[in-house]
């Protein structure tokens, strides 16, 4: 048993952590990003792809550096920390996840060195909005005519898909709205006749869109991997995303940590420190619960993200996101009531670290979602 | 023991209920309850329909155009307004300054002010709470200092919600600096459109422009502003802060919130149907209902037990408080957890893409900005903490 980082992993984490403190330590920064025309900075996205950040988890032979969950994670707390906007979970983890798991060698020769090299942003089509959090629930289809496909249908809340080049999108082939089988991913170019999007600024001051795809035609060799079984993929690469929002949750938990503990040692009342008051010291106390709770699942999730066993996979993330979403909330409620009315005002970094942990419950099942599944399999 | 309304007291309840559902325009009822934010005119619009029916103030004394209700008949108004998500008379004029002057304000401060008070005709602001002075409300420094027949105001106030929209503040002021911190401290009315006053906007968490801060630099008040006696400030400032017993509980806006979150449910795809066909959801809104009956008869036996007029600190409004914030933060996380994934997008924020799909379902934008607003009332009108505080000292003698 080790929860240490190898050397290599201290490495990268302290070069990433640097270049996240750099681009991000100003808070003021953060707006100059959203202000530009994505909603976040190409500049940082190259400095990303100069770090190798984005081709980490390639295989060498894809242009990549051959990285795991584990330096997923590395990277993702140091965005938590951040509150980076840059679409590294969709690209990287997201699309490029698909690609690099389910890919054929040409797929993967075409698109994971374009990823790496930081000139292809890449985001997944996938909820539509009856699902809510069904990742089986697929209504767009994707239709045979001549040699390739048709798709028809509309998916929502697609993270970064305002921005992305390359759209990762779930279609039926087969089989009726809630089967499991008859599920197939396609590569579509964001920019094919018949793909409507709508791009718009996320709660967190992230982006996603809206997308309609109408009558968009594809070539046979857009398929990732086989027809109608595209599920066990999807889910693979829903569970690394968890292990990797799991991984950012943590970065940003541990921030408002840091900052509501600091605020209680200088913030003055009835003359003396806040933080002199019991009932306050109790309730940073139960923060850091919640924090070390979480960040055990974090590693815990990165641990099994790639896990053989499906179903032991699967019963591991869902309790990581639990344990998450209920940390978060927690932590993040403690955080803006402990400060008082400072923490409610835009201008003041707590509120948005709140915002992000919050949207980040929402993303990939709630708590109920996954207690469901757990309490399916027991 | 008796749980049931008398007749008279439901056929009240039938007419307030049908006064607000008719009367009050249903745009500006949606707005409320899906917890955004109402613009100065919604606000000013509903206030004055009330206030032409005579219910804008009804708790004043008589003489000023408040109703000769019982308890129990201001307590169902209360309810049935919170029910039928009217947004309530503006509370800085109705439940803070105007009690305030009716009761320890000159005749002629009564003559100038209650009758545009009540009307909305003068919009108030709450200047109580400072950068350095928060729930140590007394420890407060803009200073107001006596020449001739003015005093000279200097100092900064924060949190001052809605200043944006308003006419005149009432100010807490330190009037006598030697004096022990809540005893120098006295209750000033000042024009906003004096020289020397600056509002400055604070933007909210849910990018709201609800509360400011304002600035006095030597702006002069005329004596005759001042309410009451030199020095006496702190006194009224208690009776302005314990004014309101019950109604901090806000039993009646979660008990609307629980009801459309159900509708919601039964209208959110999931599964093989909706929301509302998951168990565990269910009990989730059921436990909260089982929340909510507990303080609303909690609620009940304050109102039964109490008589009018009674300025004494009561444990009561400490529950009250802090269970009713409880539930209402509860609420708006309820409702935005059934958002799903549909939390995400801004309000009114989209792009426009040409042809592009619409962001949908069209409540959903609104329900996270609500939740963060929400985490507001656990902090302010003296936070949980503070009432802990108050429980453990004043009644368990801790
Ligand atoms: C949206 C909003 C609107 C507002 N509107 C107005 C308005 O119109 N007019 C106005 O005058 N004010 C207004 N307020 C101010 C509000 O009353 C204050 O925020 C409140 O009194 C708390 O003060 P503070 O924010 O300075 O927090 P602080 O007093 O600094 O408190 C910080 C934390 O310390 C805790 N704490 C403080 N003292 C103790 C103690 N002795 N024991 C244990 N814990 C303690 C608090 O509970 C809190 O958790 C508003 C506030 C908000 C957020």
């Amino acid at each position: 048993m080790d929860f240490d980082f190898s050397d290599e992993q201290l490495l990268l984490k302290t070069s990433v952590d640097r270049l996240i403190a750099d681009a991000y330590g100003d808070f003021e920064q953060r707006k100059t990003y959203q202000a530009e025309p994505a909603g976040w900075s190409a500049a940082l996205w190259a400095r990303y792809a100069g770090l190798g950040l984005l081709g980490m988890p390639f295989a060498e032979a894809d242009g990549g550096f051959g990285g795991g969950p584990v330096e997923t994670m590395i990277v993702m707390e140091a965005i938590g920390r951040g509150l980076v906007v840059e679409p590294y979970l969709a690209t990287v983890v997201l699309g490029g996840g698909i690609v690099r798991l389910g890919g054929d060698a040409a797929q993967r020769a075409r698109i994971l060195p374009q990823i790496a090299a930081g000139d292809l942003r890449m985001a997944f089509a996938h909820v539509e909005r009856q699902a809510r959090y069904d990742l089986f629930d697929v209504a767009t289809t994707a239709r045979r005519e001549g040699s390739g496909f048709v798709l028809h249908g509309g998916k929502g809340v697609v993270l970064h898909g305002d921005s992305a080049d390359l759209l990762v999108v779930s279609a039926r082939t087969a089989g009726a709205r809630r089967d499991g089988q008859g599920i197939s991913l396609f590569l579509v170019d964001a920019a094919a006749p018949g793909v409507l999007r709508r791009g718009y600024p996320t709660q967190d001051g992230l982006r996603a869109a809206e997308i309609v795809f109408d009558g968009v035609r594809v070539a046979a060799s857009a398929m990732i991997g086989a027809a109608d079984a595209a599920l066990p993929l999807i889910e693979q690469v829903t569970d690394s995303a968890i292990a990797a929002l799991a991984a950012e949750a943590v970065g940003a938990m541990t921030v408002l940590q840091d900052i509501t503990v600091e605020y209680l040692r200088t913030r003055q009342q009835f003359g003396v420190a806040i933080g002199s008051f019991q009932a306050l010291q109790h309730r940073a106390a139960d923060m850091l619960v919640e924090l070390e709770q979480a960040r055990s699942m974090a590693m815990y999730a990165a641990m099994m993200a790639e896990a053989p066993d499906a179903a032991q996979r699967r019963a591991a993330l869902a309790a990581a996101k639990v344990q998450m979403n209920d940390s978060s909330r927690a932590l993040g409620q403690a955080s803006i009531q402990l400060h008082g009315g400072i923490a409610m005002t835009r201008d003041y970094k707590a509120g948005h670290y709140f915002k992000r942990l919050t949207m980040i419950e929402s993303l990939f099942g709630d708590s109920d979602h996954h207690l469901r599944q757990l309490a399916a399999v027991n | 023991m008796d749980l049931r309304f008398t007749a008279e007291e439901l056929a009240f309840r039938d007419s307030v209920r049908a006064f607000f559902e008719t009367a009050i325009p249903a745009d500006i009822r949606r707005l409320v309850s899906e917890g955004r934010h109402l613009t100065k005119q919604d606000i000013v619009t509903a206030h004055r329909i009330l206030n032409a029916r005579g219910w804008a103030v009804p708790h004043w004394p008589a003489e000023w155009g408040g109703q000769d209700w019982s308890v129990v008949q201001r307590y169902i108004f209360q309810e049935e307004m919170q029910r039928a998500a009217v947004p309530p008379p503006l509370p800085f004029n109705t439940q803070m300054v105007g009690p305030v002057i009716a009761r320890f304000g000159s005749a002629a401060q009564k003559r100038r002010f209650l009758p545009p008070t009540a009307n909305i005709d003068i919009w108030w602001c709450q200047g109580f709470s400072e950068p350095g002075a928060g729930s140590d409300l007394a420890s407060l420094k803009t200073r107001a200092e006596r020449d001739g027949d003015h005093y000279v105001v200097n100092g900064q106030k924060t949190w001052t919600t809605l200043a944006q929209y308003a006419d005149w503040i009432f100010c807490l002021v330190r009037t006598d600096r030697t004096a022990k911190k809540q005893q120098g401290i006295s209750f000033l009315l000042i024009d906003m459109t004096s020289p020397g006053i600056t509002v400055r906007p604070i933007i909210t968490i849910d990018d709201a422009h609800e509360v400011n801060e304002v600035f006095f630099d030597n702006v002069r008040v005329p004596a005759e502003h001042l309410v009451g006696v030199e020095n006496k400030g702190w006194d009224y400032a208690k009776f302005l802060l314990g004014n309101e017993r019950t109604g901090i509980a806000r039993v009646g806006l979660s008990k609307e919130r629980v009801a459309r979150a159900k509708q919601l449910a039964r209208e959110t795809p999931s599964g093989q149907g909706t929301l509302w066909d998951d168990a565990a959801f269910r009990m989730r809104v059921a436990r909260l209902e089982v929340q909510l009956k507990a303080l609303e008869i909690t609620q009940l036996r304050v109102v039964a037990g109490s008589t009018q007029g009674s300025d004494k600190p009561d444990p009561n409004s400490s529950i009250l408080k802090i269970r009713g914030s409880e539930l209402q933060q509860a609420t708006a996380e309820l409702l935005k957890d059934i958002a799903g994934p549909y939390a995400l997008p801004l309000p009114d924020a989209a792009d426009d893409l040409s042809n592009a799909p619409a962001v949908a379902p069209d409540w959903a934008p609104y329900a996270a900005p609500a939740y963060f607003n929400n985490r507001k009332v656990s902090i302010y009108g003296g936070s949980n903490e503070i009432q802990r505080n108050i429980i453990a000292k004043a009644f368990l003698g801790l």
